[in-house]
């Protein structure tokens, strides 16, 4: 066993872990962060993304251990007083999910490539989530998302007065 | 009472709503199986065989159960798992055969993956740790690998008690249906008619995965009264009836609750042997269990889809009007039946004559064992490998007879004024218009320009040839009618069924059988309660994937949720407003007949008095004063069994560039129009095209499921099965024609399969169309680039010989004119 501390979604946690656990097993198992999920078993499908200490990481790929003294960041710590981040929201605009299941890692993932990139063509948008698995939605409208999000998040835009979700509201 | 006010609410079908389902899906507040974390809960892992065929010693499990936190390892036997029936629910004919499928194998194993045992422990880490210490003692045998040596005289079988490996034949005859001629004697003609020609050709449909991205998990909690399974499956009302003729518990005593679940695409319409033994290990024990798979584990055990050769034979006239069709199917099952895994083929029957008219028919398909994962129903279900035998087909003729391939599909389709039309295989199109689809992708696509464009390029002699592809493809969805799945033996109906609860606040609470896994039900079922209950959308809440509340339903698959479920929603909120009528007119002190209901009011005609449905709501909870005679309450319960089908149809075009030196095939632009009926919500509609047409191009670039000569899946993880990506596809231009269904009242017809159906033959015939100049007349699916650059290669060496029989002449692209193609005669 090792003793690890964390910031996870701004909580302090201190535990002790396996030194074989990954880290999405550790926010799944541990902490109850069921948000992220698992989609594989080789690293190829990038459900499990979060970003440690800023940058995305497939948290699978990751040992628990070496998240220790780090601050991790899943798809349930953007929302900020109860609203959504750009990215978030441009997902639910765009119809960017359908089973949901590939949506926290690619969140993620988009929110780790607009970080670098702040103005994505469509290309840039299809390499940059490239390693993130999704079934159901073709991606069309993934990449539509990012690039609203892109938008929306331009400084000046009024990204941060986000539409309510609730009820819907086409 | 309130007077009516004049503030109707916008219609909500047609809308194109954001998802109520998004919210805790774009935070993570998910309610995926595996998320489950009861108290005590123990953790399954199973030992499976590397072998594909192999008789099982003796299994050794005491250094396993060393391991610290195992709590128990067991073998088949110790929990009855080798005994188990798992049930397949389609019995196409008679005499299938049908061997014992067990939860877990006992004495033989017959596909590599098969569980031989169990191991249960505090924690996943340590049953996966101790699974790896049970020691099995196999004894190998020849492994069944492909169909056609399978069928023969002597070979190894499968399942040796069975005597042979052949499950069952199924022929369909037109002339013996009386829909249409001998398809034989159709064939028999042509080829003695100067003026016909018989093509013939051999297509394989390579074995896929579904690969949703939620790997199955499943928990069984067995200690109260009802013992509950929660699964990600599509299929909880048919997993609970089927746990409990299958294991022969009382049905009362199960709840199956099928939470959020990650995709599905048929790959989880089962009952699956792990789900069998999770409850059995659960019951064991008496304590709650979880099995959740690993990705390797679900590409290796989960049902794969397709696998198919399919020989077909076309009869012809020279001028391009089709005289007869023979379909010769070989369709592997795999190792065992799965629930619907035989009836998956039939499915196809009734599509290969697709969108034409087609005088005589023949269907011969004959089902084979063989030592791998077994098949069953993936996204389209036997209707991809119908669409692509003949969309295929269709080019593979039009090529030979010189004739444009579009202008010769014109020749032969349904024309819009002949709708209802009865087809062939028996079915009565009800509309449709190919036509109307057909023009407006021709104009988005720009078909003449990019024919101008190939042209152009072949003429420079590019290295990056263009291929136009097409397919106009029509489906049956809406499974189904309960009769006509009688017919077909099928082992249930095809009703559906809805509940509407009227809460005392006017809210409606909408219990639906039908159960999504991403299809956006919540949103799209509100949508069409609001119309007719005339409430807002915001106050419906949908109910399903749990037999407690949706105690009856048969889930969701074949296209089904909307056109069948969706018409027994309207259906029960008929009956809502009917019960809701005479206490409308009690309350506003009118004669019933002179009371009215529109936007959610009912009004006495010519007043403007009235009563909204939800303050009626309230006064049957309160229940003070209503009519003498009548319940107070205003719930209704409807159940739909549609008549027919319903036949979504469209025409898909696909413009690849084919590298010729590395043989790698880039999309370049893909552009369809499909008739849907109705469009409930344009957002979700467009979505699920979108996710079709992903899959579909899959298998036409990517996706495959070999196995080696041992019997070894060789595509056992996601760095194998290769899953497009986003930088593997382009952006879709898609659009809606619609003529309304005149099959249910919504004129609905569905659309989860339709894009997945028709783009896998545009694909292909697209890269056949960029490389026919060179001698090449087909390349195996998935055309990859070494698939494609050897084909270019091997037919650049061979191209001219007259003894190569299935190499078209250089030259002769579908673009080309019939000026460089032989004389029909001579093919
Ligand atoms: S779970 Fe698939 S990449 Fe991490
Ligand atoms: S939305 Fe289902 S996998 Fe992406």
């Amino acid at each position: 066993m090792a003793r690890i501390r964390t910031t996870v979604d701004g909580l302090v946690y201190e535990d002790d872990v396996e030194p074989r656990m990954l880290l999405v097993q550790y926010l799944r198992e541990r902490l109850g962060k069921t948000g992220t999920v698992i989609g594989c078993d080789t690293s190829n499908c990038g459900a499990c993304t979060v970003h440690l200490d800023g940058l995305s990481v497939k948290s699978c790929s990751v040992l628990a251990v070496q998240a220790n003294g780090s601050e991790v960041l899943t798809v349930e710590g953007l929302e900020r007083d109860g609203q959504l981040h750009p990215v978030q929201q441009a997902f639910h605009d765009n119809h960017a999910l359908q089973c949901g299941y590939c949506t926290p890692g690619m969140i993620m993932q988009s929110i780790d490539l607009l970080g670098d990139n702040p103005d994505p063509t469509e290309q840039e948008v299809r390499e940059g989530i490239e390693g993130n698995l999704c079934r159901c939605t073709g991606y069309q409208n993934i990449v539509r998302a990012v690039q609203d999000a892109a938008q929306k998040m331009k400084p000046g835009a009024t990204a941060s007065q986000p539409a309510s979700v609730a009820g819907g509201g086409a | 009472m309130t007077t009516v006010e004049n503030n109707a609410p916008a219609q909500e079908i047609g809308r194109d709503r954001r998802r109520k389902e998004d919210r805790r899906l774009i935070t993570g507040r998910t309610r995926w199986t595996d998320n489950q974390a009861l108290t005590g809960l123990l953790h399954l892992s199973i030992v499976r065989s590397p072998f594909a065929h192999a008789e099982i010693g003796s299994i050794d499990t005491s250094a396993a159960k060393q391991i610290p936190g195992v709590v128990a390892v067991y073998t088949a036997s110790d929990i009855g798992a080798d005994a188990v029936q798992l049930p397949c629910a389609w019995p196409i004919t008679k005499d299938m055969k049908s061997p014992q499928r067990p939860a877990l194998a006992g004495s033989r194993v017959n596909f590599a993956g098969e569980g031989v045992a169990v191991v249960v422990a505090r924690s996943a880490a340590a049953a996966k740790d101790a699974a790896e210490l049970v020691e099995v003692d196999y004894t190998e045998l020849e492994p069944v690998l492909d169909m056609e040596e399978a069928l023969k005289e002597g070979a190894t079988l499968v399942h040796p008690e069975l005597g042979t490996n052949e499950n069952a034949q199924w022929v369909f005859d037109s002339g013996e249906a009386g829909s249409g001629g001998s398809a034989t004697e159709a064939l028999s003609a042509a080829e003695k008619a100067d003026d016909q020609v018989v093509i013939t050709r051999r297509f394989r449909q390579q074995r896929l995965v579904p690969v949703f991205m939620e790997p199955r998990s499943t928990v069984v909690d067995p200690s109260g009264e009802q013992l509950v399974m929660w699964s990600s499956t599509q299929v909880p009302h048919i997993l609970k009836t089927m746990l409990a003729l299958t294991l022969g518990l009382p049905e009362h005593k199960i709840r199956v609750i099928a939470p959020d679940v990650g995709g599905g695409f048929g790959g989880k319409i089962a009952v699956a042997p792990e789900e069998v033994v999770t409850l059995l290990v659960a019951q064991k024990l008496g304590k709650p269990v979880k099995w959740t798979e690993t990705r390797s584990e679900s590409l290796l055990t989960a049902h794969h889809g397709r696998d198919q050769i399919q020989d077909i034979s076309m009869a012809v006239t020279k001028d391009g009007i089709i005289k007869g069709l023979d379909v010769k199917l070989l369709a592997d099952m795999g190792a065992y039946l799965g629930l619907v895994g035989p009836g998956v083929p039939i499915l196809g029957a009734f599509m290969f004559n697709a969108i034409y008219k087609i005088p005589a028919y023949r269907f011969d398909c004959t089902n084979v064992f063989t030592t791998k994962t077994l098949t069953d129903a993936y996204r389209g279900a036997g209707r991809p490998e119908a669409t692509f035998g003949i969309e295929r087909m269709m080019d593979e003729v039009a090529v030979e007879l010189g004739l444009e391939p579009m202008e010769f599909r014109k020749k032969n389709w349904i024309k819009h004024e002949e709708f209802p039309f009865t087809t062939v295989s028996t079915l009565t199109y009800d509309t449709g218009n190919y036509e109307a689809a057909t023009d407006q992708a021709m104009q988005m696509f720009d078909y003449d320009g990019l024919r101008r464009e190939q042209e152009e390029r072949r003429k420079r002699g590019d290295v990056k040839q263009l291929g136009l592809g097409i397919s106009t493809f029509t489906e049956m969805c809406g499974l189904a009618p309960s009769r006509v799945l009688g017919s077909l033996d099928y082992g249930a109906g095809g009703w559906e069924t809805a509940s509407i609860r009227m809460l005392p606040t006017g809210k409606a609470e909408v219990v639906v059988g039908v159960s999504p896994h991403g299809q956006g039900h919540e949103t799209a079922f509100s949508q069409i309660i609001a119309d007719k209950l005339g409430v807002p959308f915001e106050d419906v809440e949908i109910l399903h994937g749990d037999t407690q509340s949706s105690y009856r339903g048969l889930d969701t698959y074949g296209s089904r949720s909307l056109a069948v479920g969706g018409i027994a929603m309207v259906k029960a909120a008929e009956k809502v407003v009917a019960k809701a009528k005479p206490i409308a007119a009690h309350m506003l002190e009118a004669s019933e007949d002179d009371i009215e209901f529109t936007a959610g009011k009912f009004s006495v005609k010519g007043t403007d008095k009235g009563v909204g449905i939800q303050d009626v709501a309230l006064a049957v909870f309160a229940a003070h004063d209503y009519p003498e005679g009548i319940e107070p309450d205003i719930d209704a319960h409807a159940t739909f069994d549609p008549e027919n089908f319903s036949y979504p149809h469209g025409t898909h075009l696909c413009a690849v560039e084919v590298d010729t030196e590395t043989g790698f095939v880039q999309l370049h632009k893909y552009v369809c129009v499909d008739d849907v009926g109705t469009v409930i919500n344009p957002l979700i509609v467009e979505g699920q095209i979108h996710g079709g047409l992903a899959q579909g191009i899959a298998q036409a670039l990517f996706e495959e499921a070999p196995y080696d000569e041992s019997g070894t899946l060789l595509s056992g993880t996601l760095v194998d099965y290769t899953l497009p990506s986003a930088a593997d596809l382009i952006n879709f231009d898609t659009a809606n024609t619609s003529t309304p269904s005149t099959t249910n009242p919504l004129g609905v017809k569905g659309v989860g399969e339709a894009g997945t159906i028709a783009s896998t033959p545009a694909v292909v015939n697209a890269v056949l169309d960029a490389v026919r100049q060179y001698g090449v007349s087909d390349i195996d699916m998935p055309t990859t680039p070494f698939r494609v650059w050897t084909a270019i290669n091997s037919a650049k060496g061979t191209a001219g010989r007259a003894d190569e029989a299935d190499v078209a002449s250089p030259g002769a692209g579908l673009g080309s004119t019939a000026k460089d193609m032989p004389e029909g005669g001579n093919l």
